[in-house]
């Protein structure tokens, strides 16, 4: 059931009906085993690749397709049917966090060394932000970046990064000047096998198992001046840059997730019997669906006002930030009602339910938690 | 070389298809709609033979506005330029096919190429009829050698092959006792099986050249088609619903059973 919005037009249906058709054949099938796996086949990213979905915002001359941010949108929502968080986060991070700084900030020659094959699937990349003691307070991260003739001796460590353990290049937030707060903040690019940088350790999640998460360490590692992303002091502004992005793609994912379990709920009422009639004629459960609904689009509108906002160039925090915030936490909702009405079969490990039902729980928390969002709304009010 | 293939609009596998009440038809609420996919594999078929060969894949659909959809599908994929025959109400086999064949004396192709049959219902007539009436060769369930997952279907060679001097066409058709192959002069009709190649996706840039492809839009009239259809649809029935099966406890009670219940040994 969708609403008319006015933000798709008849190009955009035509690529979600590809992008569906993708996730039907070559991902759904799959997903349990490599949940079950914790890992899904590296071949997806270069599949992805080839599919042209890793450069839908980026130039034609690295590769790209140059469609915009609308396409990409269209990707998250319909790639969350999946079934697998893990796989959906993965393979989004690629094109919505990893790369981004590079297109934004690269020079020509960073861009022809890890965003064409990034594009193409070939390279798998991972933002390096969050640490054991600094997350959304970006200015007390304490990576450090100490500069000594041609490169950088970075210092330090960072949690929870997604595709950390598998990436071959990590987009990393540091201190170059360890002194300042904000204005000490760089961007550098650190390739795998570069000596000093290492995965310490992968990490066990609640939900998103197929993805990789890592905690990486960093020990006197010597990462060429060349690496660095635009001017040294420029980390903030960039890591700011594309939190509104990161925070849409968040919204849309809970979208596409909450969409197929309201589906899934609603052919399971129609199928279930008890006392005698489908479950769908009991007042009490029909009422609970149209909550469910208007739950979802609530979240819906709200999410493509920011969306909208944000492709016509605004900078749309407090919209982006509620919507965020509202639209995960939604989806919370959804997979934990989902559940309930599908009662005992909805608390097994053989439906796919109970694996939306953890993954759902990552949304109101990753890419700044809820709490977060309401300070960023509250700064928007003046208060 | 120019090769016709066919893209008509179905029900998707997915929708659950109810039969109405009054047993006129099937209820159309909440239905989703696509290509049919044995014609799927044939403008696959076409788009490979013509990477090949060279020349160009016309699209062909009848039905109302809404088929420009699926149309659109085939141009997506890569076929040069569409061909709808503007029709809303109800057709026969023999209909579509008198007015496939006025396409066709149009388009002049060296190959039309259909699905078998189409999946909602299951007719598998339209192919045979058109190559009767246009006096071509027909080779009816085009199939491969190869499996679906050989390298050669990955790299997308055709399973519908051209003969030495180019003038005729080598198709592999399955059949009862497994594969046959036959050759057939061109012009000529083949229609796909489902073994014949893996569709591609409508990717993203050809989504957007197929907005500016053409689609040319022709009516029955205009053809000169009497399309009154000589058979009609009586009633429609759902199938019986599958009765429940029985557990045995033992070998000796299922032989009994089927020596004695259901006498088939």
């Amino acid at each position: 059931m969708l609403s008319g919005h006015g933000l798709f037009g008849e190009e955009h249906d035509a690529f979600r009906r590809t992008v569906r058709a993708v996730v039907q054949k070559e991902l759904r099938p799959f997903a349990r085993e490599w949940e079950e796996r914790q890992e899904f086949p590296r071949a997806l990213f270069t599949r992805f690749g080839e599919l042209g979905f890793l450069g839908l915002k980026y130039p034609e001359e690295y590769g790209g397709s140059n469609a915009g941010e609308l396409y990409e949108a269209v990707l998250l929502e319909e790639l969350a049917r999946c079934g697998s968080g893990g796989v959906s986060a993965g393979l989004g991070a690629q094109f919505t966090i990893a790369t981004a700084p590079l297109h934004r900030y690269g020079t020509d020659a960073q861009k022809r060394r890890w965003l064409v094959p990034a594009i193409r699937g070939e390279r798998i990349g991972a933002l390096g932000v969050t640490e054991p003691d600094a997350g959304s307070d970006v200015a007390g991260l304490r990576t450090t970046a100490r500069r000594d003739g041609d490169h950088y001796v970075v210092n330090g460590s960072k949690l929870y990064i997604t595709n950390g353990v598998r990436a071959d290049f990590v987009v990393l937030a540091v201190k170059s000047d360890p002194g300042a707060g904000h204005s000490g903040l760089s961007m550098l690019v650190v390739e795998r096998g570069t000596p000093g940088f290492g995965v310490s350790r992968r990490l066990e999640k609640l939900g998103w198992r197929a993805s990789d998460t890592a905690e990486l360490h960093l020990e006197d590692c010597r990462v060429p001046v060349a690496n660095l992303l635009g001017r040294e002091g420029e980390g903030f502004a960039q890591i700011m840059g594309n939190f509104q992005w990161e925070r849409l793609s968040l919204a849309l994912g809970a979208l596409g997730a909450a969409d197929e379990l309201l589906e899934t709920s609603l052919q399971y009422v129609k199928d279930r019997h008890a006392f005698g009639k489908p479950l769908a004629a009991f007042q009490v459960l029909r009422h609970r669906l149209a909550e469910m609904a208007t739950d979802l689009e609530c979240a819906r509108q709200l999410t493509y006002h920011a969306l909208r906002l944000h492709v016509g160039g605004e900078y749309a925090i407090a919209q982006t930030s509620m919507a965020k915030k509202v639209a995960t936490e939604m989806c919370c909702r959804m997979a934990d009602q989902a559940l309930q009405l599908h009662g005992g079969a909805g608390y097994m490990m053989e439906l796919d339910i109970q694996r939306h039902w953890r993954d759902a729980r990552l949304g109101p928390i990753g890419g700044g938690t809820s709490e977060i969002m309401n300070e960023i709304i509250a700064k928007q009010l003046g208060i | 070389m120019k090769i016709l293939v066919t893209a008509k609009r179905v029900e998707d596998a997915e929708s659950k298809i109810r039969v109405n009440p009054q047993g006129t038809g099937i209820v159309p609420e909440g239905l989703k709609y696509k290509i049919n996919p044995f014609d799927e594999i044939a403008v696959e078929e076409g788009l490979r033979l013509v990477a090949k060969h060279g020349g160009e894949v016309v699209v062909v659909s009848i039905g109302g506005k809404e088929v420009q959809e699926q149309l659109r599908h085939a141009l997506a994929m890569g076929a040069h330029k569409a061909v709808w025959v503007n029709h809303a109400g109800a057709l026969d086999q023999l209909a579509i096919a008198a007015l496939l064949a006025k396409v066709v004396e149009a388009e002049k192709p060296d190959l039309a190429i259909l699905g078998k049959q189409s999946i909602d219902d299951d007719q598998n007539q339209v192919g045979q009829y058109l190559a009767e009436f246009l006096g071509w060769g027909q080779a009816t369930f085009a199939s491969k050698v190869e499996s679906l997952e050989s390298d050669a279907e990955k790299g997308k060679h055709p399973g519908v092959m051209l003969s030495a001097d180019g003038k005729a066409v080598v198709v592999v058709r399955e059949v009862d006792n497994g594969l046959a192959t036959v050759e057939c002069q061109m012009p000529a009709v083949v229609t796909t099986d489902l073994r014949l190649n893996l569709p591609r996706y409508a990717s993203l840039p050809g989504i957007m050249k197929a907005k500016s492809k053409p689609i040319q839009e022709l009516t029955p009239a205009g053809l000169g088609v009497d399309v009154t259809p000589k058979v009609v649809i009586q009633k429609m029935v759902p199938p019986p619903a599958r009765k429940a099966g029985i557990k045995v406890p033992d070998v000796a009670t299922l032989v009994d059973k089927l020596k004695n219940e259901a006498k088939v040994v």
